[in-house]
């Protein structure tokens, strides 16, 4: 649904986006991570038709971003980093007017709004003055425009930015709730988003592309090591060396109240320990995975330099 | 048609929910019907001066005496008052954030800047037709001619279109709306003053900055003469201003 190839953006010396390839699948909902300055918004702002690439082809909705933009324009629903709101108009003004420029017929013009409104629950504001409504709900509207002409790509930038926590999760609802239906792009700086919210994720730094993939993927394709974490009633040698006599078992090792076990990639030692464990009754209290998070995964990609 | 529309409605709520066209509307429609009262009073007292003379009262004419140095005052005012009108147009747009909203619209540049430049228009035509009732009432206690009458407000028209292209140019340039409002204020200085220069220039030079000047050419229309050349240089003048907001919006986007 949404495929960029080589693409590049250069503004004077400086080099915003640089050989940018990734692909989006149809009805997922897909991450762009990246540091400060990494290129996010300018590779939105690309695959929105607002600014051009220097290189590159970029395409969205079947159609090619520079050769036939209005079609893409018509296809996209974009939320910026900056709600554009006119704080003059009522909610409801505001929809009809974005519905007017976004080429819905005027026929279903009204119904649009209705459904616009009904999916970011902001039917209690409707009437009332952008200007006057909470933080959260100029959010909504921001989606709510995004959404208004039921465009097949929806790209959000930072759609939860400045929003207090409750505000966050309801954002991250409304996000969840357009998978299927719409694809979505969205960028942002909170992992714990990604994970809750994301099918998979484009990493870029420095406007280079670090990983592209879903989550599982991409944290398969970064763990080294497999193993879990334990925590037993008591823990001392003769328990350690019981793990260590496991064939397969590369490194038993106590980090504070819990055992780390460790075992090559490829291989699944989970079944033998949980039957090690109740077999000489070794007080079983907690197992967990010491699978990669998002949080470690995106340092690894991003900090230590790792490229895909 | 219809997108320029949208625009130029969603314009039109902007200005009449902030006070800008209250206030630009009022202070026009009232300094026009001071220079109106004005103009009658001295018109009557030189009327009543020149009855005495059969000869000089032939020379009064309520056109050449009100309505001429009326519009001359009021394409002043105009210079002074539409910098405020167009400052916002793009200016805002960009300080706020929403022109990402409006250029990644499946509506095209020109639909945009036709849409805001109408809005202006709009509130251009607001401001002549309010500040010329009084002046409809010299129809019923006087015999002025309508033609120069219709000609002068027409071309106190064109003469604010031509401004209003200049604005829109200028408000395409910066975020900074009194940044925008004094480069276009000063630049419709300079075009008036051109025809200073042009007193004092000789030959080419003189006629070049003659038909530069904005006012020259509203002149003739002033004393009810339509000379096609001048329609032609209000438009083009309005064109150029608006070909010129055309070309910065799409360099900066595809710098």
């Amino acid at each position: 649904m949404i495929e960029t190839e080589h693409l590049s953006k250069k503004y004077g010396d400086l080099v915003a986006v640089r050989d940018l390839s990734f692909q989006v699948e149809k009805g997922k909902i897909w991450g762009l991570l990246g540091p400060n300055a990494a290129g996010k918004t300018t590779t939105m702002r690309i695959l929105t038709g607002y600014l051009p690439a220097t290189e590159g082809r970029a395409v969205v909705a079947g159609y090619d971003v520079f050769e036939q933009a209005e079609a893409v324009k018509q296809s996209i629903g974009y939320l910026p980093e900056v709600v554009p709101l006119y704080p003059e108009m009522t909610v409801e003004s505001y929809l009809s007017f974005v519905a007017e420029i976004k080429k819905v017929p005027s026929s279903k013009k009204a119904a649009a709004i209705d459904r616009a409104v009904e999916v970011t629950g902001l039917k209690s504001v409707r009437k009332r003055l952008i200007k006057n409504i909470s933080r959260g709900y100029k959010q909504r509207v921001g989606i709510a425009q995004a959404l208004i002409h039921s465009p097949q790509v929806i790209i959000l930038d930072e759609p939860t930015i400045g929003l207090d926590p409750a505000q966050i999760v309801e954002i991250r609802q409304l996000i969840k709730s357009l998978k299927g239906e719409h694809t979505v792009m969205l960028s942002t700086h909170i992992l714990a988003e990604v994970t809750q919210v994301c099918d998979g994720v484009v990493i870029i730094n420095e406007g280079k592309l670090m990983a592209s993939g879903s989550l599982d993927e991409l944290t398969a394709a970064y763990k080294e090591k497999e193993g879990v974490y334990l925590r037993l009633k008591k823990i001392d040698n003769d328990t350690l060396n019981l793990f260590r006599q496991l064939s397969g078992m590369e490194k038993v090792q106590v980090e504070g109240s819990e055992v780390k076990l460790e075992w090559s990639k490829g291989k699944d030692l989970r079944e033998q320990v949980i039957k090690l464990c109740l077999e000489k009754q070794l007080g079983l209290l907690e197992m967990r995975s010491t699978a990669i998070n998002i949080e470690e995964l995106y340092l690894r990609i991003v900090s230590g330099g790792i490229e895909q | 048609m219809k997108a320029i529309w949208s625009i130029a409605k969603r314009e039109l709520l902007s200005y009449f929910t902030s006070p800008i066209a209250y206030i630009v509307i009022s202070v026009f429609v009232l300094l026009s019907g001071f220079f109106f009262y004005s103009l009658v009073w001295w018109f009557n007292s030189q009327a009543l001066q020149m009855a005495q003379n059969p000869y000089y009262y032939q020379q009064v004419n309520i056109n050449q005496m009100v309505f001429a140095p009326l519009f001359h005052n009021l394409s002043v005012v105009l210079l002074l008052m539409l910098p405020i009108l167009s400052m916002r147009l793009f200016s805002e747009e960009k300080k706020m954030g929403t022109e990402e909203l409006l250029f990644t619209s499946p509506i095209s540049v020109p639909q945009i800047i036709l849409g805001k430049y109408l809005a202006s228009l709009i509130v251009l035509a607001s401001m002549l037709i309010l500040s010329a009732i009084p002046t409809t009432f010299t129809f019923i206690y006087g015999n002025p001619e309508t033609l120069p009458y219709l000609l002068g407000y027409l071309g106190l028209f064109l003469l604010g279109a031509a401004f209003l292209g200049l604005g829109v140019f200028w408000s395409s340039l910066t975020e900074n709306q009194i940044v925008s409002a004094v480069l276009t204020f000063g630049t419709l200085l300079l075009f008036w003053v051109l025809s200073w220069a042009g007193y004092s220039a000789r030959g080419l030079w003189q006629s070049v900055l003659n038909y530069l000047s904005f006012f020259d050419h509203f002149d003739g229309m002033t004393k009810g003469i339509l000379d096609t050349s001048d329609l032609v240089y209000y438009f083009s003048f309005a064109f150029f201003g608006l070909f010129l907001t055309y070309s910065v919006i799409q360099s900066r986007r595809w710098r």
